[in-house]
């Protein structure tokens, strides 16, 4: 602005926008319009467009062959009393409920015993966090094979015992629980790498004053180090409620939903909606109450974190 | 994050002072960290059980596998397994799908995110407070949402079952471009000041100095990316359907639907174990900065 100013003495502008596309600042912001044009125009096409084309399409019936035909909120109200969708949204809260409380509390017990500074620390860390970069699909075969009823890991394991396991895959009571167990073992490495960066960052002089003060190592444990790893709790919990109601994959290749729809969650029933009978409007609308779910899940913890975070009052 | 930075608080003084202390006192820290030891090992053991069955199994004859109780080490070693597993279903083509896709949408976000990243932390320009907002806004959208316009615009430019319909709608991410954002924020900015008094044009400024600054973040976006897209399944299911176009993931399952009927678990899990490799090797070679990047976007988060 004030490098632009000479120009402007030396050839009075006739308006004000003639002086803006004149000046330094024009210049930049040509520039930074150009620097932006790639990321906006993809931003645009597979971000933006589709928020509002999916809107669009949960107001119509439309499977691909047939036109499109406006139905208002039709969709929406069909949800409510589809049975299913009743059915699949209880499966996806039992999966997020049987998940989360394993892989905070998990995640945190190993990144406190990490911290400790052990010999091999660092391959632990890695260990516990390869199925986390592994593909959802490859682990998930090997834990079909390791669920098979009569030569699987878990079922031979039992039988050392003397327990008969169950069917793990085909039962109605135990696949979902087989489904969680895979998801807290593919998932726990991420919170323990999110927990050790903030052990980490806990301030060795708290730990000194407290221990001065008299406090053993369980009181510095609930008195120090949980109130100043709450934000990240909380984070884990936000992101882990996200990733749950979404989660896909290790079900489609387990169970396919079944059986009789045990494990099909909200995901898996748009993706058959959607992709298996084509019904694009019914499909979109799922996506939006899932959407709608994880907004308002986001905004109860962010008005609880008030609460129970430590510093934010 | 480091594991050479200094020893948690809590135990270290333990450390420190034993030999002042009593033997007992000595003891106990002794018997504290082989307990920790003993944890922290089971853990790991069972974490790595599902990779160890897989390994095993993959190198078993047929009738080895169904044994009770499961003999863990393979007698005699079928590397065989691995050729049938190459030789049944095209691997090679699915590893070249995945690979394409997975680099040029890496080689994509790293350019559109640095520059955009770039732009909105140092340039001034009219709009860019509400533009960011839009983009930070779009950070919680489940790929749900958007994956069913996306599928009906692919399909109307004809681009369902070509690599195209997972690699256009890769090349940016309102995340990578947060990423970058945040980092040149937290760079104090004299340098680039500096370089526009010299009369330095934009583009230099951002190729010449901002770039080669943030190294970590690329690095950090770059494998976040690169094995994000290779482990991508939804897109990959929903989009590519004849079988020379699949990629990895998708492909295993195409395997699996021909051979599992067969009950045939070794050639399984040898495909399974050549599609798992190129990740664990991406990791092995790039763990420092993803697991930075999770730590980064945790504390920051």
């Amino acid at each position: 602005m004030a490098l632009a100013q000479p120009k402007n003495i030396a050839q009075p502008p006739r308006s004000r926008s003639q002086a803006f596309f004149r000046s330094l600042r024009w210049h930049e912001a040509k520039w930074a319009y150009l620097f932006l044009l790639p990321n906006l125009v993809l931003f645009t096409a597979f971000t933006i467009y589709p928020v509002f084309a999916s809107f669009f399409y949960s107001l119509n019936e439309w499977t691909i062959q047939t036109p499109m035909k406006f139905i208002g909120l039709d969709n929406y109200i069909a949800l409510l009393s589809d049975k299913t969708f009743i059915k699949v949204l209880g499966n996806t809260f039992y999966y997020t409920a049987g998940v989360i409380p394993f892989q905070t509390a998990l995640g945190l017990l190993i990144a406190v015993a990490l911290n400790q500074k052990l010999r091999f620390n660092t391959v632990y860390r890695s260990v516990y966090f390869v199925p986390v970069v592994t593909s959802s699909i490859a682990v998930s075969m090997v834990w079909q094979w390791m669920y098979q009823p009569e030569w699987g890991v878990f079922n031979s394991l039992l039988k050392l015992v003397g327990i008969q396991g169950p069917n793990w895959l085909f039962s109605t009571t135990w696949s979902m629980p087989a489904v969680i167990l895979l998801s807290i073992w593919k998932n726990v490495g991420y919170s323990v790498v999110l927990y050790l960066a903030a052990l980490q960052s806990v301030p060795d002089s708290l730990y000194e004053s407290a221990m001065i003060d008299g406090a053993n190592s369980w009181q510095r444990f609930w008195k120090v180090t949980m109130p100043l790893i709450s934000p990240t709790t909380f984070f884990i919990i936000v992101l882990s409620v996200i990733g749950s109601f979404q989660s896909f994959d290790q079900i489609y290749v387990l169970t396919q939903g079944g059986p009789a729809r045990a494990t099909s969650v909200i995901a898996h029933y748009l993706y058959q909606n959607g992709f298996q009978f084509f019904k694009m409007g019914y499909a979109a609308a799922i996506a939006y109450v899932m959407f709608a779910f994880l907004m308002v899940a986001t905004i109860i913890q962010w008005y609880y974190r008030r609460r129970w975070v430590f510093g934010e009052e | 994050m480091q594991t050479t930075t200094p020893v948690n608080p809590a135990l270290a003084p333990h450390t420190q002072h034993t030999h002042r202390k009593s033997a007992a006192t000595q003891a106990k820290s002794i018997l504290r960290s082989g307990v920790l030891h003993v944890l922290v090992a089971g853990g790991a053991i069972i974490m790595l059980v599902p990779f160890i069955w897989m390994v095993s199994t993959s190198l078993k004859q047929l009738d080895q596998v169904f044994t009770f109780p499961p003999q863990w080490l393979p007698n005699p070693f079928v590397w065989k397994n691995y050729s049938d597993a190459l030789t049944i279903v095209p691997f090679g083509t699915w590893f070249f799908n995945s690979l394409r896709i997975a680099v040029l949408v890496t080689l994509g976000q790293l350019i559109t995110c640095s520059l955009a990243g770039f732009t909105f932390a140092r340039m001034r320009f009219p709009g860019r407070e509400a533009l960011f907002l839009v983009y930070i806004a779009t950070l919680m959208i489940p790929a749900h949402v958007t994956i069913i316009p996306i599928f009906i615009s692919m399909n109307s430019f004809g681009l369902v079952d070509t690599p195209w319909a997972l690699i256009l709608p890769g090349l940016t991410s309102a995340w990578g471009t947060f990423l970058f954002r945040q980092f040149y924020l937290s760079q104090p900015p004299e340098l680039e000041d500096a370089a526009k008094i010299d009369g330095c044009s934009w583009f230099r400024i951002y190729s010449q100095i901002s770039l080669p600054l943030a190294k970590p973040v690329l690095a950090t976006l770059g494998i976040f990316t690169f094995l994000g897209s290779w482990n991508e399944f939804l897109g990959a299911l929903i989009f590519l359907q004849s079988k020379d176009m699949k990629t990895i993931t998708v492909g295993l399952l195409q395997f699996r639907a021909e051979y599992q009927g067969l009950g045939n678990w070794p050639v399984m899990m040898a495909g399974v174990v050549i599609s798992t490799l190129p990740v664990l090797i991406a990791f092995i070679i790039g763990q420092k900065y993803y697991v930075q990047g999770i730590a980064l976007s945790g504390i920051k988060g």
